[in-house]
């Protein structure tokens, strides 16, 4: 670690000492390789880490990317080792945003537990409250009735153009492509209008709940849809324009954070970042949950598993989840909107005032909570940014014993130093915003 | 009778119980289902070989590795019989993406000797999950090339998800008394 | 009094008089105090799910550019404003006071969030409860997350505080607190907060 002058006295206040790049000669050769990135291709390795012994330290840097920037994914901390602009080692650390939602999740109720994990993915927030109703759902072993089904539908894919919105917004502004922020913000904006009219909340819903849904769609839904439908597809073309079919962005992204399936699987990478590859795998068809299997859609596959594939599938996924939605407003069936059983949801206000049983349901869900039977289940949805999974150890009482998420972003980010390894420093915030991490699910 | 079951090998090998006793076995291992999920318990020292038996056997992607603490819990009715339970368990979730299938392996770690050998040679993407489980649990991965904390700072102490490590919680005023909740949590 | 009351000839023969028009007065502090409020430059510190509210509120519906703070300055060197938008983990939290630092005066920090204000709905060791404890608070903005509206009135509130407030603040060294996790012996204490 070359420095010329000395390390700031509040170095020490902020260094995480072990988890950090240290100077090569110091880490064990196993870590060498896998923050050289090389840890998948075993034949090259060698020839990779003879590569990097040839680099001698007094012309490489060890800097710090984080975790305040201006990229705008978060708390993510980056330390790498370059040679002039090209990147050699990459080692993410991680746990800026650390919030310890897992033991706060034992301390909620099955019913407040929705209001803890939706602030883990805090872009596609009822991703996380879907996975969490599902796996509670498994666990009482009770089935939701068909318009909850087709309602959380239509509200995760809502949510799924919002999220890709986000993305394209985001990886615009940190391209450069900085007007890119507020066309993405402008028709986000109006996807959250939607979920806003249904739900009461721009952000962070607590919609899902175990037993179906908090409330049922209000009237003129239909035409709220139908408007977004009409406005998106054009202000999509606009964002083809802008970008997909221009040459400076192709130059950028295209051949940039190159991953081979083989890799994406061994690293338990899914999502955008698998089917770039070439790899055809999205949990809605080949492990269908909700009623996708009753849904006509298709799944988007890259090629080349580059950044500018990443891109090009979440642009065309927003314009499949226009057409899932607009399938769940034709073929939304009637009925209720969460399971009539008094165990599990609380009764409607009315009947509050003329049913003693019904206070007391309420009063008992509400503050105690409904009982899971002793068990363990692990369900998993597909989000926008990979399979999304719940794993819940319940023991009979009211709170789950153990509540584990698994987070596509946090695995996701393993393939940083892979991605990074002989890319240039300007290229590195490329391949952060074409991952897609989101910190919340990340640290948890 | 237990062991029934033809040796680990290639190829699914499953068991059917006959309806006495015999517990039905997968590649081997002791396998149970739980809510129509399948759930193998390998000892740890099973636990190696059979990572690479499902890994050959087309289950080339580990989705999840967490490990829980049963240290207050009232009884764990999913592990069979003859499998000794221990204070911690890791649980891993694999996916076979030709047949479809998930998988969960639920390995018994005791208290005082809790190590596991690691999933990291076979499977490159647990190396973030088993730094989760040693800085959340205190389990130790042989073999993972970084054993550091990933979500705690570097010089925290103790581990957070074990059920003997207090919350944390400030008491706040004005709201109702902790013990509203199970205090014993 | 038509033919005096625009005295031609310039400044030599009517002096200033004539230029009244001209002139805009006022105290010193006023004008310094008007240009602090309009030209506050924000400082990303955008952590959580209230970054996403943060940047909505930059955005073309609720946009922050008409009070001229659309561009938040990556680097502290060159921010007034630090909005900590979202939970402050502990190992996050020497961070922040860094950042903090590393601003020049005169600097104010908005609260953004219930997690930044009090530790949120997380009450447990892995949240600071309140970034005050590391930081000195001007505007607590409220909401899980606080939607752009109630942003903009911290931040209004903020531009009114700065109107109202004195010239030269001497904002205290922080809540001066410090942070030990109890432990074993020999090890080292978690500091947060400095004296």
């Amino acid at each position: 670690m070359t420095t010329t002058h000395e390390a700031p006295a509040n170095l020490a206040q902020t260094s995480e000492g072990a988890q950090e790049l240290t100077s090569r000669d110091v880490i064990a050769a196993g870590e060498r390789l896998r923050e050289l990135g090389a840890v998948l291709r075993l034949s090259e390795s060698e020839a990779l880490d003879a590569e990097l012994d040839a680099v001698p330290d007094e012309e490489t840097m060890i800097i710090n990317m984080g975790p305040q920037h201006p990229s705008t994914h978060g708390v993510l901390r980056l330390m790498l080792e370059l040679q002039g602009e090209t990147v050699l080692r990459c080692k993410p650390i991680i746990g800026y945003l650390h919030t310890g939602m897992e033991r706060t999740g034992e301390d909620l109720t099955y019913l407040q537990g929705p209001t803890n994990v939706t602030r883990m993915d805090y872009a596609a927030p009822l991703f996380t409250e879907l996975a969490f109703s599902l796996t509670v759902e498994k666990l009482l072993d009770i089935e939701v009735p068909e318009r909850a089904i087709w309602i959380r539908m239509l509200m995760t894919e809502m949510n799924r153009i919002s999220s890709h919105l986000l993305f394209m917004a985001t990886n615009g502004m940190d391209l450069g492509a900085v007007s890119m922020m507020l066309y993405g913000w402008r028709e986000r904006e109006e996807a959250l209008r939607f979920l806003q009219e249904v739900t009461g909340l721009r952000m962070n819903h607590n919609y899902i709940r175990p037993g179906g849904v908090a409330a049922d769609l209000p009237d003129g839904w239909r035409d709220s849809i139908l408007r977004l439908l009409d406005m998106l597809p054009q202000r999509l073309d606009e964002y083809d324009v802008l970008m997909t079919n221009q040459p400076i962005w192709r130059e950028r992204l295209q051949g940039i954070g190159a991953i081979s399936a083989e890799e994406c699987l061994a690293l338990g990478v899914t999502g955008p970042m698998l089917r770039s590859t070439g790899y055809d795998w999205d949990l809605r068809r080949d492990m269908p949950y909700l009623a996708f299997d009753k849904i006509d859609f298709d799944v988007v596959v890259g090629s080349f598993g580059d950044c500018f594939d990443r891109f090009a599938i979440r642009l065309a996924e927003i314009r499949e989840s226009m057409k899932i939605v607009r399938q769940c407003l034709e073929n939304m069936p009637k009925g209720d909107y969460r399971i009539q059983d008094k165990k599990v949801t609380p009764p409607p206000r009315a009947r509050i005032d003329e049913s003693m049983e019904a206070l007391i349901h309420h009063f008992k869900i509400f503050t105690e909570g409904f009982k899971v039977p002793e068990g363990e289940a692990y369900v998993a949805i597909e989000s926008p940014r990979g399979e999304l999974g719940c794993y819940i150890v319940s023991d009979g009482s009211p709170n789950p014993y153990r509540m584990h998420v698994r987070a596509p972003s946090f695995v996701n980010l393993q393939t940083l130093p892979h991605l990074m390894h002989g890319n240039l420093v300007a290229d590195a915030v490329a391949i952060i915003s074409s991952v897609d991490p989101i910190l919340g699910e990340v640290d948890r | 009778m237990a062991d029934e079951a033809a040796p680990t090998g290639a190829g699914d090998t499953e068991v059917e119980a006959t309806p006495e006793v015999a517990p039905e076995e997968l590649f081997g291992v002791l396998l149970t289902r739980s809510g129509g999920q399948l759930v193998v318990h390998p000892s740890r020292e099973q636990y190696p070989k059979l990572l690479r038996t499902l890994h050959d056997a087309g289950y080339h992607m580990v989705i999840d590795l967490c490990g829980v603490d049963y240290l207050t819990h009232p009884g764990r009715t999913g592990v069979p019989a003859s499998v000794a339970t221990e204070r911690f368990e890791v649980v891993v979730n694999l996916i076979n993406h030709k047949e479809r299938a998930r998988l969960r392996l639920r390995v018994q770690i005791p208290v005082d000797d809790a190590r596991l050998p690691s999933a990291f040679d076979l499977y490159p993407g647990t190396e973030a999950m088993e730094r989760e489980t040693f800085d959340m649990f205190g389990i130790s991965f042989d073999g993972h090339p970084d054993l550091t904390r990933i979500l705690m700072p570097e010089d925290w102490l103790g581990h957070p998800l074990r059920k003997d490590y207090d919350s944390g919680r400030i008491p706040v005023q004005f709201k109702g008394a902790p013990a509203n909740r199970p205090a014993t949590r | 009094m038509s033919s005096e009351s625009r005295p031609s000839g310039g400044l030599l023969e009517s002096g200033l008089e004539g230029l009244s028009h001209n002139f805009l007065t006022g105290t010193l502090e006023g004008l310094v105090k008007w240009a602090r409020s309009h030209s506050v430059m924000p400082a990303t510190f955008g952590l959580a799910c209230c970054a996403i509210e943060m940047m909505a509120a930059g955005g073309p519906h609720y946009d922050l550019s008409r009070y001229g703070m659309e561009t938040f300055r990556a680097s502290p060197r060159q921010a007034d404003l630090m909005i900590v938008a979202g939970r402050v983990s502990q190992k996050m939290a020497p961070v922040l006071r860094q950042i903090y630092d590393q601003m020049m005066e005169p600097k104010w920090v908005i609260s953004m969030g219930v997690c930044a204000s009090s530790g949120g709905m997380f009450n447990n060791y892995a949240i600071v409860q309140g970034v005050d404890q590391i930081v000195p608070v001007d505007v607590y903005a409220p909401g899980c997350p606080p939607s752009p509206e109630t942003l903009m009135h911290a931040i209004l509130t903020l531009h009114q505080q700065i109107r109202d407030g004195e010239l030269t603040r001497r904002p205290g060294q922080g809540a001066g607190i410090v942070i030990e996790q109890v432990g074993a012996a020999g090890s080292t204490p978690v500091v947060l907060g400095r004296n």
